[in-house]
């Protein structure tokens, strides 16, 4: 058998662990504007990208410049990506709708800060799970990934670029503070150990083809803008030719579409970590560095001969379902720690339908749920 | 041999697997800035996939659909920051960001400062008709002082706009000014502007008879093509007359023509240098 080549280790912080899986991932375009807890991300690759054939790197004016910026890269055939907190999120959120309507591949990451508003700028919060998933205007598919530690944080950019390229759509990579901000050993992975998914381009005659044609998968190929193949891009509805239209079968048709491309493939994109589920009659159900204040919680818990579980949420969006209701087979009770009022527990409530009891331990005065916090609630039953 | 006429010209551009009729008004200037663009683009010789149109939205906006190049119509006031993406991931491409005034110096005001002051190689086609088209006639800031708009009944109390003193502010490699009435020499300096290197603007002044005209003292369309001759003189001789004979006359013109080359081009020799092969041992 070969020996598997030894990896290297290094000592990374959360942002830098998502900055090297971007570059892993083949990721050369960066735009961005600076905004704290995830200004590293952003340093990093302005240090790195000069350095790499083609990579680019650009600080923009704002996060509006920015997405834009990343879009177009994006057309132009590069992998491209973003990095910003909960008020930069927030002005993204346009171009985030065209990106998905124009089925552009990027990745954007928003390390979560206490909000509303700047609200508690260095202080760790998850209070933009809802916005990650309904932030842009209109109906829309989206793929909301997260990571809980810091190799999950390579690990997980890593996929967010594979998806985004995969099923031409916008990934977006929720991270809270804690996480980013860890600082952790990690190994990289050596060239071939992983995937690397890359858009798939058209192989017909540029007359032949059709930019928003249905395909088996539900996503057409995309050649980069000036490779020969010259369409229309629209943020409007649009038919397969890519030109605007209000014909209600076309509209249809196309909403169908960028719905279907996303759901069908819910065992590929929907991502949890399953610890000592199998027989858990108490699970928690919980997400970034919430997620290890859990997994301590429930080891404690099952010392003392309660049978408890995690259910850690490695893919927010769309929500892990088909794992939960695996869960609620024996479960009694779910319980939904967050650093917010609620936002993923409600998600939780929707899938679980009134089968289980569904608790929630709520944080918002920009402090972490903590271990004990959450072995009280399962001691509680 | 018989001599290609200009519409010949144009009918090679235009989608014609697109549906028409367009959604311009007749009358409109803003197919007249179309046409003068298709022809520099054919005057320069550049292939149809070598140019990018990155439009923003309104009236102008919609242009983009029309024509048979990389087209790429964005959200309000940001085809600066698509068109900056774009240059930076593949510099070889011609790319030209199509804007209304409000898409431009409104919502994108910022982007248009900064794409300007970044000396990105992008060339910025500002169509400006004073007004809001597609919304149905708002007040832009181009609106002149003193004209009626549906949000102005009584009458634009803040200062217009002028496009062509912020882009020399920004630091725009070239900047220009024509009218759709002076059809030509708006074609000339789209001409220039796109070969040249770096961020160049040129504003092209193009009635909208429907929202602006109507409301305004014009009449017809004709009206506000007689009012685009009477008032825009080129700037040399704008230059000469004595400030108090100015009034309301519009300089058109070439303003600034520099060749400071394009950020793209900075950035990729910084790169190049980088990449270099370091010299091993030597002999
Ligand atoms: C973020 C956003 N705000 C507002 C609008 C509505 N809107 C559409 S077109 C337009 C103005 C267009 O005016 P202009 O840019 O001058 O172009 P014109 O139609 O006159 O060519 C506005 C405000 C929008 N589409 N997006
Ligand atoms: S509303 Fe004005 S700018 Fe729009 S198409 Fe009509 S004339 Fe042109």
């Amino acid at each position: 058998m070969p020996r598997r080549k030894k990896r290297t280790e290094i000592f990374a912080l959360g942002n830098e662990a998502v900055a090297e899986g971007a570059l892993l991932a083949g990721c050369t375009f960066y735009g961005g504007y600076p905004i704290t807890p995830s200004t590293e991300v952003m340093e990093i690759m302005a240090n790195r990208l000069p350095k790499t054939e083609g990579g680019v790197f650009i600080q923009l004016e704002d996060e509006i410049a920015s997405m834009g910026a990343v879009i177009g890269a994006s057309l132009a055939g590069r992998k491209a990506m973003t990095a910003t907190s909960g008020p930069g999120f927030s002005l993204m959120q346009e171009n985030l709708g065209y990106a998905i309507m124009a089925e552009t591949p990027m990745v954007l990451v928003n390390v979560m800060r206490g909000g509303p508003s700047t609200g508690l700028p260095t202080c760790p919060a998850q209070g933009d799970v809802q916005q990650a998933r309904w932030g842009t205007h209109g109906d829309h598919p989206i793929i909301v990934l997260s990571a809980s530690n810091v190799q999950e944080c390579l690990d997980m950019t890593i996929t967010a670029f594979n998806m985004a390229e995969k099923y031409r759509t916008p990934v977006i990579l929720l991270l809270d503070e804690v996480t980013s901000h860890t600082r952790e050993k990690i190994e990289l992975p050596n060239p071939g150990e992983f995937e690397v998914f890359s858009r798939t381009v058209p192989s017909m005659p540029p007359e032949w083809y059709k930019p928003y044609e249905e395909t088996v998968r539900g996503v057409p190929p995309m050649p980069p803008v000036g490779s020969g193949y010259r369409f229309h891009v629209t943020g409007l509805t649009h038919d397969r030719n890519g030109f605007p239209t209000q014909r209600p079968e076309e509209v249809v048709e196309l909403m169908d579409r960028i719905h279907r491309k996303i759901d069908q493939f819910f065992y590929d994109i929907q991502l949890v970590e399953e610890i000592q589920t199998e027989d858990a009659e108490i699970c928690v159900i919980a997400y970034g560095c919430v997620a290890r204040s859990a997994e301590l919680a429930v080891h404690q818990a099952r010392q003392n001969g309660v049978k408890a579980g995690l259910l850690k949420l490695k893919t927010l969006f769309p929500y892990p379902r088909r794992h939960t209701e695996k869960v609620l087979a024996h479960a009694k009770t779910l319980i939904v720690p967050e650093m917010n009022m609620g936002q993923m527990s409600r998600e939780v409530k929707r899938v679980t339908m009134g089968n289980a009891a569904v608790r929630t331990i709520n944080r918002v005065d920009g402090q972490i749920v903590t271990p004990s916090e959450i072995l009280k609630v399962i001691m509680q039953g | 041999m018989s001599k290609i006429t200009g519409n010949e010209i144009i009918h090679q551009y235009l989608r014609h697997n697109k549906k028409f009729p367009h959604v311009l008004c007749a009358g409109c200037g803003h197919g007249i800035v179309l046409g003068t663009l298709i022809r520099s683009i054919h005057s320069l010789g550049i292939p149809k996939d070598d140019v990018v149109v990155v439009a923003g939205i309104g009236c102008s906006g919609r242009l983009a659909v029309y024509v048979d190049f990389n087209t790429v119509h964005t959200t309000h006031g940001r085809a600066l920051t698509f068109a900056t993406g774009i240059k930076m991931a593949n510099p070889k491409l011609n790319v030209i960001a199509l804007m209304g005034d409000g898409d431009a110096l409104s919502i994108g005001g910022n982007h248009l400062i900064h794409a300007a002051r970044r000396n990105i190689g992008v060339t910025a086609l500002v169509l400006n008709n004073n007004i809001y088209g597609m919304t149905g006639g708002q007040s832009s800031p181009a609106t002149p002082e003193g004209s009626v708009t549906m949000t102005n009944p009584y009458g634009q109390l803040d200062r217009s706009f002028d496009t062509v003193e912020l882009a020399k502010g920004a630091g725009a490699n070239y900047v220009a000014r024509g009218t759709v009435f002076h059809v030509n020499r708006l074609e000339k300096i789209m001409t220039e502007a796109i070969g040249r290197p770096g961020f160049s603007l040129v504003e092209a002044i193009t009635p909208c008879h429907t929202q602006f005209g109507r409301k305004n003292k014009y009449k017809s369309s004709v009206d506000m093509y007689k009012w685009l001759k009477s008032t825009a003189m080129s700037v040399d001789r704008y230059n000469e007359l004595p400030e108090e004979k100015r009034g309301d006359r519009l300089p058109i013109g070439v303003f600034v023509d520099r060749d400071r080359p394009g950020f793209e081009e900075v950035y990729y020799a910084m790169q190049a240098d980088f990449l270099k092969p370091t010299v091993k041992g030597g002999k």
